[in-house]
């Protein structure tokens, strides 16, 4: 997993509230082989006006231009704005998988589902739940501009806006580490590398017929 | 038994006796944080073509090695077809499932069992038949009925595909321990009830939440009593019951069926292996967190009426009725169920007529369940009304075997079709699945609705019992035939 260093990005805004995986990556995706490769049928349904199967070729499908992820510039937006309870329904990580593979780097909403925002970190991708108000006021701001931009800043757990107004947010000290490190759940147990390595050694030498 | 590199077992712990669960935890835990989770060393990993892709490539995306390959057996189940495997594989999807598991097995010199080899078969069937599951393991696989294995006194559950790779990178696994539980099943079983009545008896009294959040031993006598199938098919829908691993104590009967796999020690380390899974049992004075009690005297041929495994009974009582349920929710549920099912409350089993019989999957699918279904079906023919029987063996050496005592002919002249291994109808991913409304007397473990075909409607039993229902088209007591 990558280190998460402070940035400053793109922001794209779908003002919906309870956004569900299924709309992030439709069902038919979830049978490919793949965790890469999703930034194509993110927000499928939504995005193209054509039905989508796994394996063809999107280049092909017809845009809903309206969709504000096929408008200039947001094709490289790096956050997502969106409203309450984002993300709820499938465990599967693909929702995670497709944003991250699109380019988002954090979504910003006002809520989030429990498995969405644990599978997030597990993969790098930042979820910040900020108050209703205050998501509202960024929606506001980012109406009046065509090149909206945030910096987020995770060291210091704040969301900078272009005026430099900011604002804190919370955060699991542990998930920051991690994210912070470029640590997942494998990273964080290779720190352990040396006590299996120890642990094998005698394991195998007590019971032979396992080796 | 202690754990070198853990932290130190509190006093109290240290005094009681222990469980075969806590022995088999601390056997494997590598280390343990503040917090209480646990890195639990794992011996055996099982993989098929369903789960594994996205693990193997998130390795690479990371570059990071295997960390074991020798404790990897692979082989493709869930997508495989069972007929007509000179064409290969036609649905796009499952094929390329296939193909990838097999490329990244050959890409990282795993030991897998390919489509065409007559080892080939259903993961939790293949693991112990090749004795690559022994007393006393850790094994996972990424499939919720890993719980099989646990038959075997080995701590074996179902992870999912980010814990597939994360055993694949670290040959570990991050847990919380789990509570410990014991279902009891005292006493003898009548003639003609099986293990799959005893599970499904159990999982009717305890509720499929009734496991949740333990791991549940199954003791007793009747318990001892099973052979190694039997205790397979309970132990395989512990999951069922809402309990991640089920585990039965080895004895003697565990020894005999492992001794002389291809996987098995040998000689003098036999003899140090047998010696140290003599231990695999609970401690006399062990303390459980849950302790059920079951009559084996109870316990008659059990049919599911409804969508979940816990909606079962007696094939000779009547199918419940809501009104008499005192819970409203409940009530609710069942009426729904009933509606799913297109079943009357009231209605006797004997009326309710089938359209077809699956014989197979994880649950049974093995010599012995082929074995009891061929002995009723012997000398009888599939009933007019029933549209498919089929019998899926669970491994290509199962089915050689079967063949061998001349079991596929008894089915074939009986009218039952007689195919390759593989989950096949257990799950419907292959093409045996169920029109929607179809009723099917199947022997595999979640009725769940659409879990065998949209709209189709699942009747969990016992081998026999399937049997019976094929060749009188609709469930009977295979004792009264
Ligand atoms: S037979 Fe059924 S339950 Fe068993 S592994 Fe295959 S699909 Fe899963």
């Amino acid at each position: 997993m990558e280190k998460f260093e402070k940035f400053t990005g793109l922001v794209a805004a779908i003002d919906r509230a309870n956004i569900d995986t299924d709309a992030i990556i439709p069902k038919q995706y979830l049978k490919s082989i793949k965790r890469s490769g999703f930034g194509v049928n993110l927000f499928d349904d939504w995005r193209y006006l054509d039905p989508g199967e796994p394996g063809q070729d999107h280049s092909q499908r017809r845009l809903n231009p309206d969709f504000v992820l096929n408008r200039r510039p947001y094709e490289n937006a790096q956050i997502l704005l969106a409203r309450e309870n984002f993300a709820c329904g499938s465990s599967r990580e693909h929702a995670v998988w497709a944003l991250m593979d699109f380019g988002i780097k954090v979504v910003i909403a006002p809520s989030f589902a429990d498995i969405f925002y644990n599978n997030s970190f597990k993969n790098g991708l930042l979820p910040i739940a900020l108050d209703a108000e205050l998501v509202d006021q960024l929606f506001n701001e980012l109406e009046c501009s065509d090149d909206y931009r945030l910096s987020i800043d995770l060291e210091k757990q704040v969301v900078c806006n272009p005026d430099g107004v900011e604002m804190t947010f919370e955060i699991d000290e542990f998930r920051k580490y991690c994210l912070l490190n470029g640590l997942d759940d494998i990273g964080l147990t290779m720190q352990h590398a040396d006590v299996i390595r120890a642990f094998e050694q005698q394991y195998y030498e007590r019971l032979p017929w396992l080796k | 038994m202690h754990v070198k590199s853990g932290k130190c077992l509190t006093w109290v712990t240290a005094m009681a006796g222990k469980t075969l669960y806590d022995k088999i935890w601390d056997l494997h835990q590598v280390r343990q944080d503040d917090d209480g989770t646990s890195l639990l060393y794992i011996d055996r990993h099982l993989v098929h073509e369903v789960t594994s892709p996205q693990a193997f490539e998130g390795l690479e995306l990371a570059q990071r090695p295997l960390w074991r390959k020798r404790s990897i057996l692979a082989v493709p189940d869930h997508n495989v077809p069972t007929t007509g495997l000179e064409y290969g594989i036609t649905d796009p999807v499952a094929r390329l499932q296939v193909d990838t598991l097999d490329q990244n097995c050959d890409k990282h010199g795993l030991t897998e069992f390919k489509m065409g080899d007559l080892r080939q078969g259903i993961v939790h069937v293949i693991g112990p038949e090749q004795g690559a599951t022994l007393p006393g393991m850790t094994v996972v696989c990424g499939d919720s009925h890993t719980s099989t294995h646990g038959a075997f006194a080995a701590l074996a559950f179902g992870i999912g595909t980010s814990e597939v790779e994360h055993v694949l990178a670290t040959q570990c696994l991050i847990q919380k321990k789990s509570l410990n539980m014991r279902v009891t099943v005292d006493g003898e079983v009548g003639a003609g009830i099986t293990a799959k009545d005893i599970v499904l008896h159990i999982i009717g009294e305890i509720g499929t939440a009734g496991g949740t959040g333990h791991t549940i031993e199954f003791a007793g006598d009747a318990i001892s009593a099973l052979s190694m199938e039997g205790r397979m098919t309970v132990c395989n829908m512990t999951i069922e019951a809402g309990a991640r691993a089920g585990l039965i104590a080895c004895d003697q009967t565990t020894l005999d069926y492992i001794e002389g796999r291809p996987f098995s020690p040998r000689d003098e380390i036999w003899q140090q292996a047998v010696e140290f899974w003599s231990d695999l049992h609970s401690d006399a004075d062990a303390v459980f967190d849950r302790e059920v009690v079951i009559d084996a005297a109870d316990i008659e041929p059990q049919v599911t009426w409804g969508t979940s495994p816990e909606m079962v009974c007696s094939v000779n009582s009547k199918i419940p009725d809501p009104a008499q349920e005192g819970d409203p929710i409940k009530a609710d549920g069942m009426q729904n169920a009933l509606d799913y099912m297109g079943l009357e409350a009231n209605t006797a089993f004997d009326e309710v007529r089938i359209d077809k019989v699956f014989i197979g999957s994880c649950t049974n699918s093995r010599i012995e369940d082929l074995r009891a279904a061929a002995s009723v079906v012997k000398g009888r023919r599939v009933a007019a009304g029933v549209k498919l029987a089929m019998v899926v063996p669970g491994s290509g050496l199962i089915k050689q075997q079967a063949e061998d005592e001349g079991l596929d002919r008894i089915f074939v002249e009986a009218g039952f079709e007689w195919r390759e291994p593989g989950c096949s109808m257990c799950l419907g991913m292959n093409a045996d699945r169920l029109e929607p409304g179809e009723r099917c007397a199947s022997t595999s473990n979640r009725n769940f609705e659409g879990r065998q075909g949209q709209g189709g409607r699942t009747h969990l039993v016992s081998p026999a019992m399937a049997a019976a229902a094929a060749v009188s088209g609709h469930f009977v007591d295979v004792r009264d035939l």
